[in-house]
């Protein structure tokens, strides 16, 4: 009956930061122990075995990320976490980092003995600003307990974590802004080459992953990769942490099996919308992502399935939208975000951002032509296709997928 | 080698190039706005899109390095509608009062806009928050028609050293200005105006003084005397369709002439009496114990630089004015006396490859007796657009000559305008002083070139006289850094403000950055003047006939009191 | 507001005067203002003290959200303006928050107490509508909960 998995979240609510002692004996760090014990190639096996993939929006295999990361032959290099949660309703990784936090620790010494690191950065939003403190808290406990500092648990590995927080910049997401802005730096992405994994934070190779993909190799090494993969189906092991909220009776950061449907996810985890309705759409990932539209609330809640019907799993946030809800609305407070949170460097995004807002804005008041909705699409492809990150080749997919499903709807606000 | 296909072309070209340049290359012209090599390498404005096979999205070719195998193409419709659509938004925020903006002739995205066929815009959305700043007496700065290429950022900061203007603020509400929204003048930019010579649009601009000019010659109570810089001569026929390089001295004093001026005159004069004082007051520190090493003080933009950032370093400044400043200061005292005229009545203008010279022209000291020592100073740029307001056809006019008195000149004098040039100038005449010879060698080849700094150390009469010379203010920071340390020792630096000298300056004629990626103007320009020293009789400074009649008529000797009252001047602290 | 220039170097201290510390530092600074604002003459200060130009860091303090471009009021309420509390009627809220301090989003009260302005999320969508003010965050809002909300920071400057 309850369709909510606890593998990832299975300490949830089970310890405070100050109750290093109960984590342990939980069982946590006992995935560091063996980690240190089997050695690098170990974890990496470990984590392919898994199937895992990066919970960062793109699904990459992640044992590829980390066997490069472990192949550089850089002396110094670092290990990162992206906690720059920025993707409007998505708020997972706050839980994964408030409610667990020793295991996004575990997971990054773990990441920084696997890769040769001996440094990790926690790269924090500054919405999370309490969380940081906290994070902070931990990492000194973790230190007094030698799960970090010198010669970790009696081995020659020494690792520290720093906690640093961003300053509103959704941008600073992508990966190499992301780097900038700790550079002190504007958080404008720079032009593709070199990857951060060869050159990234003070100019050193730099392995980024999302909080909740260090939340799962802990899982993973603590419990086996075998526990980890009994999860979800062929292809899709596992769980997915996701945040489930709009109109729904129950919202929250749930942590769910791959397979389960979008209509499971409402109706059993989320306990149905708040009218009683089946929903209109959802929006699943991210701001940066499609709608989905009720009619195909039977998709399982798989990378795959999603990627088959132009959706994504992408944060794990899954917003519902009821019948009041007008989706010219819903279009404007997404591009609205775009135009707010663009950085302004390449001409389409910075431009476009701006202008498909006002379109939209105009259809929300029922005023705008046949020639601005051409307009629109004519400037959501010029940013797809040739935009400098992701932000502005992803900005435009909420609302031509909006156009795809809810074509007569939005017309209905074009002046005729 | 590395081997590709453009637009069905093979081409094979140097692993270390971008796609951009593999396509110039292979002979496909891909337009370009923010790209400058090495400068300005962002891949912002998303205009030199190309097709790459096997990419899921359009690559920007300044910013992707070629790989072997590449199939590219760069004119498909899905390019040309992308660059199409960018170029439209470009638009759509752009203030597009093109009728009447300086840049409109030579405009980067107009001219892109015309090549796309962009013959409407069918919307008009909201702008952009606009910055009008005409506050300083050389820049304009405009953010309504700014195109945030960041080729003005990236040319202070990483030329320039300087860093006055940054990007501000983020997404649509992006800006390029100084911190804080300061105005130009409040901020410690030396106007050098190389940001002005990169900027594609009008958003920076000279501020113009044609009008005064015009308004001056209109005046039949004002005697109009004009004054060129040696670098004009070597990059005004670029504006009128000549190859960059070609020397139109005759025809610009042919010109000038024509506009109506009163007498027409040339720097050059002033040049070669600046090597009299300076020179001089070189050997005087050096056989007085003076502060050493003596550096010129011929570019306003390396003055103002060194007023803001090397206070240590002012006491080396040479105290004459610049050129033009001198010539003003002497038109109005020796030059007015002897044809009888009112000095109150003459007004001074100089034509010079600079705007920064603008801003000197106005520094309260650079006058006498209440009379401004320079009236106006315009631009190379503004006294072409002067010329063809006139209805003059400059290419067809004779070569004629410059009025007498103080439109002699030497060769010395000519290559003022390129680096390198006023030390070479220094060492013609210093050398012929210490020995008290005639001396045959006249070409110092190792203070020419364009090398950021060079080295020489000149063997003449017993002493070794060490001199550097050194052109852009970042390098000419470094320069002062390894004095300041004690790792150099020189007699004499040349230090120009902008990068190649004068020939470079920020008034000279804009050239699109699809030729600047190709010709090096600082060469190009400075071979004109060479040229011109090479073919004149007399090379050395203390050669000039009618500078030696002014000394003997007027200043007495070279650093003698009046010299120094009207031709030295004094510089002053400034602070950020 | 003007700070207390021995706390600023504090601040640097802590950071070593790293430059890549830029935007902490300024985080740190502009929590020690009353008016959570930095102003210029701090900033450039803190520019002077980094080695950096002053155009370096506008470049970074005008870009940031986070890092305020004006002073603000002494409670800083942020409202999310979001999809999901968009969904969950935050119009409502802001209706009633404009009209109980007689200021539009953006503004700041006469007497220099709040500031209303929009925010993008903040991550708390589980407790939908929310806002923040001075960085707390308040959800599952309703007018009688902003209400007794305002009443208690009020209540807070009678003290």
């Amino acid at each position: 009956m309850n369709k909510t998995r606890r593998l990832i979240s299975e300490y949830f609510d089970k310890y405070t930061v100050t109750e290093i002692d109960k984590y342990i004996d939980l069982g946590g760090f006992s995935g560091l122990k063996k980690a240190l014990k089997e050695g690098p190639d170990f974890v990496i096996d470990s984590i392919q075995k898994a199937e895992l993939r990066g919970r960062g929006g793109a699904a990459f295999p992640c044992f590829k990320k980390w066997t490069s990361a472990k192949n550089r032959p850089e002396p110094v290099k670092y290990v990162l976490v992206n906690a720059d949660e920025g993707e409007p309703g998505t708020f997972k990784d706050r839980d994964l980092l408030a409610k667990d936090p020793y295991r996004i620790i575990e997971g990054l010494i773990i990441a920084g003995y696997t890769t040769g690191a001996k440094e990790g950065y926690i790269y924090i939003r500054e919405e999370y600003d309490d969380i940081r403190r906290q994070m902070n808290e931990a990492i000194a406990l973790a230190k007094s307990r030698n799960f970090l500092g010198n010669n970790i648990l009696g081995t020659d590995f020494s690792f520290s974590i720093k906690a640093y927080t961003g300053a509103g910049a959704y941008v600073c997401g992508e990966n190499t802004a992301l780097i900038e802005s700790m550079h002190g730096n504007v958080g404008r992405p720079r032009v593709k080459t070199p990857r951060v994994g060869e050159r990234g934070l003070f100019d050193k190779p730099t392995m980024v992953n999302n909080v909740e993909t260090y939340a799962c190799v802990a899982a993973i090494m603590n419990h086996g990769w075998e526990a980890y993969a009994n999860q979800g189906l062929n292809g899709h092991k596992g769980t997915k942490m996701i945040s489930l909220c709009g109109n729904i009776m129950r919202p929250g950061v749930y942590e769910v099996p791959f397979g389960i449907t979008v209509k499971e996810i409402i109706e059993e985890i989320g306990g149905g919308t708040r009218d009683l309705s089946l929903g209109k759409f959802i929006q699943s990932g991210g701001a940066s992502c499609a709608l989905i539209p009720y009619t195909h609330f039977d998709t399982p809640y798989t990378y795959d399935d999603f990627k088959k019907k132009g959706f994504d799993i992408g944060s794990g946030s899954i917003v519902v939208a009821n019948g009041n809800v007008r989706v010219v609305d819903y279009l404007s407070s997404v591009s609205g975000f775009f135009e707010h949170e663009s950085c302004g460097k390449c001409t389409p995004c910075r431009e476009g951002t701006k202008r498909m807002h006002e379109i939209i804005d105009d259809l929300c008041l029922n005023r705008a032509s046949d020639q601005q909705v051409n307009r629109l699409f004519e400037i959501a492809d010029s940013m797809m296709d040739s935009s400098l990150c992701g932000l502005g080749q992803t900005a435009p997919t909420a609302t031509l997928s909006a156009f795809k499903h809810f074509k007569e709807e939005i017309m209905e606000s074009v002046t005729k | 080698m590395v081997k590709l296909t453009i637009n069905n072309t093979p081409v094979e070209v140097p692993k270390s190039y971008s796609v951009l340049e593999a396509c110039r290359e292979a002979g496909f012209d891909v337009p370009t706005l923010c790209f400058m090599k090495e400068i300005n390498e962002v891949g912002a404005c998303r205009v030199c899109l190309v097709e790459i096979e096997g990419e899921k999205r359009l690559e920007a070719s300044c910013v992707t390095p070629v790989k072997d195998g590449m199939v590219v193409k760069t004119n498909t419709k899905r390019v040309r509608d992308r660059v199409r659509t960018n170029v439209e938004l470009l638009l759509e925020n752009h203030n597009r009062e093109c009728t009447t903006c300086p840049r409109s002739r030579n405009c980067e995205l107009l001219n892109l806009a015309e090549t796309l066929g962009i013959e409407e815009l069918q919307f008009q959305g909201a702008k952009r928050e606009r910055y009008y700043d005409d506050f300083s007496h050389s820049i304009v700065r405009d953010s309504s028609k700014c195109i945030l290429c960041g080729k003005c950022v990236s040319t202070c900061k990483k030329v320039q050293g300087i860093g006055i203007l940054g990007f501000q603020n983020r997404g649509y509400n992006s800006n390029v200005g100084p911190a804080f929204q300061a105005k130009m003048s409040d901020t410690d930019c030396v106007f050098c105006g190389q940001c002005v010579n990169v900027c594609p649009v009008g958003a920076l601009t000279e501020k113009q003084d044609m009008h005064r000019v015009w308004d001056a010659i209109e005046d039949p109570e004002k005697y109009v005397v004009v004054q060129t810089a040696p670098a004009v001569r070597a990059a005004l026929g670029e504006e009128f369709g000549n190859e960059i390089g070609t020397r139109t001295t005759g025809k610009m004093a042919a010109a000038l002439r024509r506009l109506g001026f009163n007498n027409v005159f040339d720097t050059n004069f002033a040049a070669d009496l600046t090597i009299m004082e300076e020179g001089h007051e070189l050997l005087h520190r050096i056989q007085n114990n003076g502060v050493l090493p003596m550096i010129t003080s011929c570019s306003p933009g390396w003055i103002r630089y060194c007023e803001f950032n090397h206070h240590d370093f002012l006491p080396n400044l040479s105290s004459c004015k610049s050129p033009h400043q001198m010539f003003g200061a002497l038109v109005k005292t020796y030059y007015a006396d002897k044809i009888k005229v009112d000095p109150k009545k003459m007004f001074v203008v100089s034509v010079m490859p600079c705007i920064s010279k603008k801003t000197e022209a106005a520094r309260p000291e650079m006058e006498q007796e209440h009379l401004r020592d320079v009236d106006a100073v315009i631009t190379t740029r503004e006294l072409a657009k002067m010329i063809k307001q006139a209805g003059i056809n400059f290419n067809h006019l004779p070569d004629e000559s410059f009025d007498k008195i103080m439109g002699e000149y030497t060769g010395a004098g000519v290559i003022f305008g390129a680096t390198g040039g006023v030390m070479e100038a220094a060492i013609r005449t210093v050398a012929d002083v210490l020995t008290g010879e005639d001396l045959e060698t006249i070409e110092y080849h190792a203070v020419r070139g364009t090398d950021d700094i060079k080295e020489a150390t000149i063997h003449v009469a017993g002493l070794d006289i060490n001199v550097a010379v050194v052109h852009g203010t970042k390098p000419a920071g470094q320069l002062l850094e390894l004095v300041r340390k004690g790792e150099k020792n020189y007699h004499f630096i040349e230090v120009m403000g902008c990068p190649g000298g004068c020939v470079n300056g920020g008034g000279q004629p804009q050239v699109p950055q699809k030729i600047r990626d190709t010709v090096d103007l600082k060469v190009e320009r400075a071979k004109a003047l060479y040229e011109e020293d090479q073919l004149m009789t007399l090379r050395k400074s203390h050669k000039n006939e009618e500078v030696k009649k002014l000394y003997d008529e007027f200043l007495g000797k070279p650093n003698s009191h009046k010299a120094h009252h009207l031709l030295h001047t004094h510089y002053t602290k400034r602070f950020k | 507001m003007e700070v207390n220039k021995e706390r600023v170097e504090e601040i640097l201290e802590q950071y070593d005067f790293r430059q890549d510390a830029l935007v902490p530092i300024l985080m740190d600074t502009q929590n020690l203002c009353d008016d959570h604002y930095v102003e210029e003459e701090t900033q450039r200060y803190i520019a002077r003290r980094l080695n950096l130009t002053y155009v370096d860091i506008y470049e970074v303090s005008s870009f940031f959200s986070a890092i305020n471009k004006a002073p603000k009021g002494k409670y800083h309420i942020q409202l999310c303006d979001s999809s999901v509390c968009r969904i969950n009627k935050k119009d409502i809220i802001e209706e009633y928050l404009e009209d109980v301090l007689g200021i539009r989003v953006g503004e700041t009260t006469a007497d220099k107490m709040f500031t209303l302005e929009h925010t993008p999320c903040f991550g708390a969508c589980d407790i939908s509508p929310a806002i923040r003010i001075n960085k707390k965050v308040y959800g599952h809002l309703t007018i009688q909960k902003v209400k007794q909300l305002l009443a208690e920071l009020r209540g807070a400057k009678d003290e």
